[in-house]
């Protein structure tokens, strides 16, 4: 329960994020990966931003035998580049980039009303389902 | 699409920060967006479904308030209807493949300085960038 309510505070703080960022409208991300174009730096200052902190937190977990609520912290991630790392990398890619949504904004858009957040939010859970459903019977569990 | 001043984006992306700090100090877990849909829907093999879901309520309880009463964005999505299905199976499928999205690699991955993380995050912005140069600025004869 209290992992529960903690993981309901992280998210709305990302959900927050998304908003105050602006990552929420593609039109903002699609203008940073449009590098040849009207370019918007906007994406590099918020992963500069997030760095920060998520850094800061990795490392004090060094110092602490468990989070707060109970769990384990997560093992140092492998160094193996595989295929699927980067096969999956380059399909998301390709999909990022021909809509502007990654999964965090695709899911924070849907409170917008918005038809086309809609579309592009269900066939992703569609997506992530067909992997899981298929190839996808261990989870690496990796980020 | 509207000038953005830059603290914006930072204090949109601190708080991202902080949201994935305070999700692996407190549960030990990782911010994974891609990661938590998928568990959110029953697909992860690893349960974690109600703490998944839980995070999924709360980024969009955080984000109607942020917008409630911080700052209104202004929604551009240009793509047409197939595009919207094939990119977000792409990115469903892709990100789930790939272990981690821009939150899992690019946010918790890089900050642990995960080599895996920093070759998924390099190759997904590389080939969105080539996505997004193709259809601007090849394909489309040059109209941004």
């Amino acid at each position: 329960m209290k992992t529960v309510l903690a993981a309901l505070l992280c998210g709305a703080l990302f959900g927050a994020g998304l908003v105050v960022s602006d990552m929420i409208n593609p039109a903002r991300v699609l203008a940073f990966l449009d590098v040849a174009g009207a370019w918007d730096p906007s994406l590099a200052l918020v992963m500069g931003g997030a760095l920060l902190p998520a850094g800061l937190a990795w490392a004090w977990t060094r110092r602490l035998p468990e989070a707060a609520c109970g769990g384990r912290f997560p093992a140092q991630p492998s160094a193996a580049i595989d295929l699927p790392l980067i096969a999956g990398a380059a399909l998301f890619g390709i999909g990022w980039g021909l809509v502007g949504f990654c999964p965090g904004p695709a899911i924070a858009a849907i409170v917008s009303g918005s038809r086309e957040a809609w579309i592009f939010a269900a066939s992703m859970f569609a997506g992530i389902a067909v992997h899981g459903l298929t190839i996808g019977r261990s989870d690496r569990g990796d980020g | 699409m509207n000038e953005l001043a830059w603290w914006w984006p930072l204090s949109g992306g601190l708080l991202i920060g902080l949201s994935a700090a305070l999700y692996l100090l407190l549960t030990g877990r990782v911010a994974g967006i891609s990661g938590i849909a998928a568990q959110a829907i029953g697909v992860a093999g690893r349960g974690g479904r109600s703490v998944a879901l839980g995070f999924l309520a709360g980024l969009l309880g955080g984000s109607l308030l942020a917008i409630a009463y911080i700052r209104q964005p202004q929604l551009m999505i240009e793509a047409p209807i197939p595009l919207l299905v094939i990119g977000g199976l792409l990115v469903g499928f892709g990100t789930r493949l790939g272990a981690g999205c821009t939150s899992g690699h690019g946010v918790c991955g890089l900050s642990r300085l995960s080599r895996r993380s920093l070759i998924a995050t390099c190759t997904f912005m590389a080939v969105a960038g080539l996505v997004v140069f193709l259809m601007r600025h090849a394909f489309s004869g040059g109209a941004a």
